[in-house]
């Protein structure tokens, strides 16, 4: 009992510091937000251009749901990755991370606490997003499986958690170029996984690597409950493979996590300076 | 309770050498030694000083103790527990000072300590009545003021007050007066002294300021290229040169001490 009431609160510990930072470094959310909506508007302004560009007579509208949903997926999930394969080059960054590394607690607690604020934020960012992207072109979800698609969501959500837990032991194995990596992750996620365009159009070893992509899943199940109104037990089919992803993923995740942690103990890479 | 603190038994730490021709006189098939079969008892209440210069291996020392590195060779044992075994028991009764006072520079104090409380399993209503006890008796007003705003002497009080809010009972302060001007060493110094007493643990402090080891600590011991060459209080220590230096201080011994080390180990290195 006192067990998981202590967990629960460095849990807690977790999601309440990142929000913090998130509102003292209140300039750079600003950045980041503006960024995310002027790239959201500027692919879905694509979508709306395609008649002119073309010079063909296109579904115009069928383009620009097909562009948004892949903007705002791809803006939720790299959200998702971000925050969490960050934690320990952000903490390394401060200086704070012998600090964290010292406290009693158990690192899947310091997994979960940062998981759950990356997911609220993700969240939340992305409701910010599609509220501007609305405000700008005539959007009717009235026929969209929305329940279904948040549902694929959040299951997509738990792989990319793994992953981004995979990711973030890299700026503890290389604590000089180790967020770099995490960044070369994150845009051959984007590359092969069907968020602009169909993963049909790619070359066939691309194709193949699109399968190991939860967002390959997620995006593919999005399109079919939002553009094509199917129902939620049509989208089995790809909420399976990420259930299977998540299973794999996160238990993998902690595992080399934790290897990883002692051989940066034995190696002496937890330190930056001093 | 357990009566020894801290045993320490031939702890070693090498570490895969970064510049090795910088390094050279301490390089063993391309590895620096830090810390070398160090061994060492701290009584329950004690302060304990390690007295080194620079890189004599100090930080690794309180690394290998706080879990942050593990020893190759050794065993170390805190209140009875083996820090292999028993890790996260351990990590309940320690707290470690850095020189760098380790904060989340943009957050306040508040919010920082409120995070270290958590992290330890406080509650929130608990956790934000002691740390504002914690600040008004530090004279600190500005509880939501970013901490990068503060004086790094006021910082390094805030540190030692975060790391005393959990209790712990052997705080591992390093070089905890480093970089300070001398009236905020002075105040940082009373202020270990003060929090010390209240709680009655037991401190383990680092430090290359020989005033400092003198003033703070019951008893001392010199580090040097990652070994311990003479343990003993500050007095104990001085009559060892009695002989040789009339009136000696801490620094004289050192000199003395070291001067000797500094040629035996050279010529380990030419043997091999
Ligand atoms: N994480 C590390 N990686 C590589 N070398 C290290 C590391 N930490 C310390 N060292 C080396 O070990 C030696 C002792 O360093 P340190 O323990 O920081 O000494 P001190 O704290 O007494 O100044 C130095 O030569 C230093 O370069
Ligand atoms: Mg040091």
């Amino acid at each position: 009992m006192s067990f998981w009431r202590r967990e629960l609160r460095a849990t807690y510990a977790f999601v309440e510091r990142n929000w913090n930072m998130v509102k003292r470094y209140w300039g750079w959310e600003v950045v980041w937000i503006t960024y995310s909506i002027v790239n959201s508007l500027a692919i879905t302004f694509i979508g709306a251009g395609m008649e002119k560009i073309s010079g063909q007579p296109m579904n115009t509208q069928y383009l620009i749901l097909y562009l948004l949903v892949g903007t705002l997926i791809w803006s939720y999930l790299s959200v998702v990755f971000d925050s969490i394969s960050e934690m320990i080059a952000w903490e390394r960054w401060e200086g704070t991370i012998e600090y964290t590394f010292m406290a009693p607690v158990a690192r899947p607690t310091h997994m979960i606490g940062t998981t759950l604020f990356s997911v609220s934020y993700g969240i939340l960012r992305t409701l910010i997003i599609l509220g501007v992207v609305t405000f700008f072109f005539q959007i009717d979800l009235s026929r969209a499986n929305l329940v279904g698609a948040m549902l694929v969501l959040l299951i997509g959500s738990v792989s990319f958690i793994g992953f981004g837990i995979v990711a973030a032991v890299l700026p503890l194995l290389f604590p000089e170029r180790g967020s770099q990596m995490t960044h070369i992750i994150e845009a051959l996620l984007l590359l092969i996984s069907g968020i602009y365009y169909p993963i049909s159009v790619l070359p066939d070893w691309l194709q193949k690597i699109s399968m190991f992509s939860p967002a390959t899943y997620v995006l593919e199940a999005m399109r079919e409950a939002i553009l094509y109104s199917k129902g939620t037990s049509d989208l089995l089919p790809y909420v399976w493979p990420l259930i299977a992803m998540g299973f794999i993923t996160i238990p993998f995740g902690l595992l080399v996590f934790g290897i990883v942690e002692r051989f940066a103990k034995k190696t002496g890479r937890l330190k930056r300076s001093g | 309770m357990h009566h020894l603190a801290l045993n320490v038994q031939h702890v070693g730490k090498s570490f895969a050498s970064e510049e090795p021709w910088l390094k050279r006189l301490r390089r063993r098939n391309g590895k620096v030694c830090a810390v070398s079969d160090v061994s060492f008892q701290v009584k329950r209440g004690e302060i304990y000083g390690i007295l080194g210069p620079n890189g004599s291996g100090k930080s690794t020392l309180i690394r290998c103790l706080a879990t942050l590195l593990i020893p190759d060779a050794g065993r170390i044992e805190i209140f009875g527990h083996d820090l292999q075994r028993d890790e996260k028991t351990v990590k309940r009764l320690i707290n470690r000072v850095s020189v760098d006072a380790a904060f989340f520079k943009k957050l306040s104090a508040m919010e920082n300590l409120l995070y270290a409380a958590r992290l330890y399993g406080m509650d929130g209503a608990t956790a934000r009545k002691r740390i504002r006890e914690i600040l008004e008796r530090l004279g600190i007003k500005e509880l939501h003021q970013p901490l990068e705003h503060m004086s790094r002497g006021m910082q390094q009080k805030v540190a030692i007050a975060r790391a005393f809010l959990n209790s712990p009972i052997l705080l591992l302060l390093d070089e905890p007066t480093t970089g300070l001007d001398p009236r905020s060493k002075r105040e940082v110094q009373e202020f270990v002294l003060e929090v010390r007493e209240d709680h009655d643990a037991t401190v383990l402090l680092t430090t290359h300021d020989m005033d400092e080891a003198d003033k703070l600590c019951n008893r001392v011991a010199i580090i040097d290229n990652g070994k311990i060459i003479a343990e003993d209080t500050s007095q104990g220590l001085k009559n060892l040169i009695q002989d040789r230096v009339p009136n000696p201080t801490l620094e004289d011994v050192f000199m003395e001490l070291t001067g000797k080390q500094l040629v035996t180990e050279e010529d380990l290195v030419s043997e091999t």
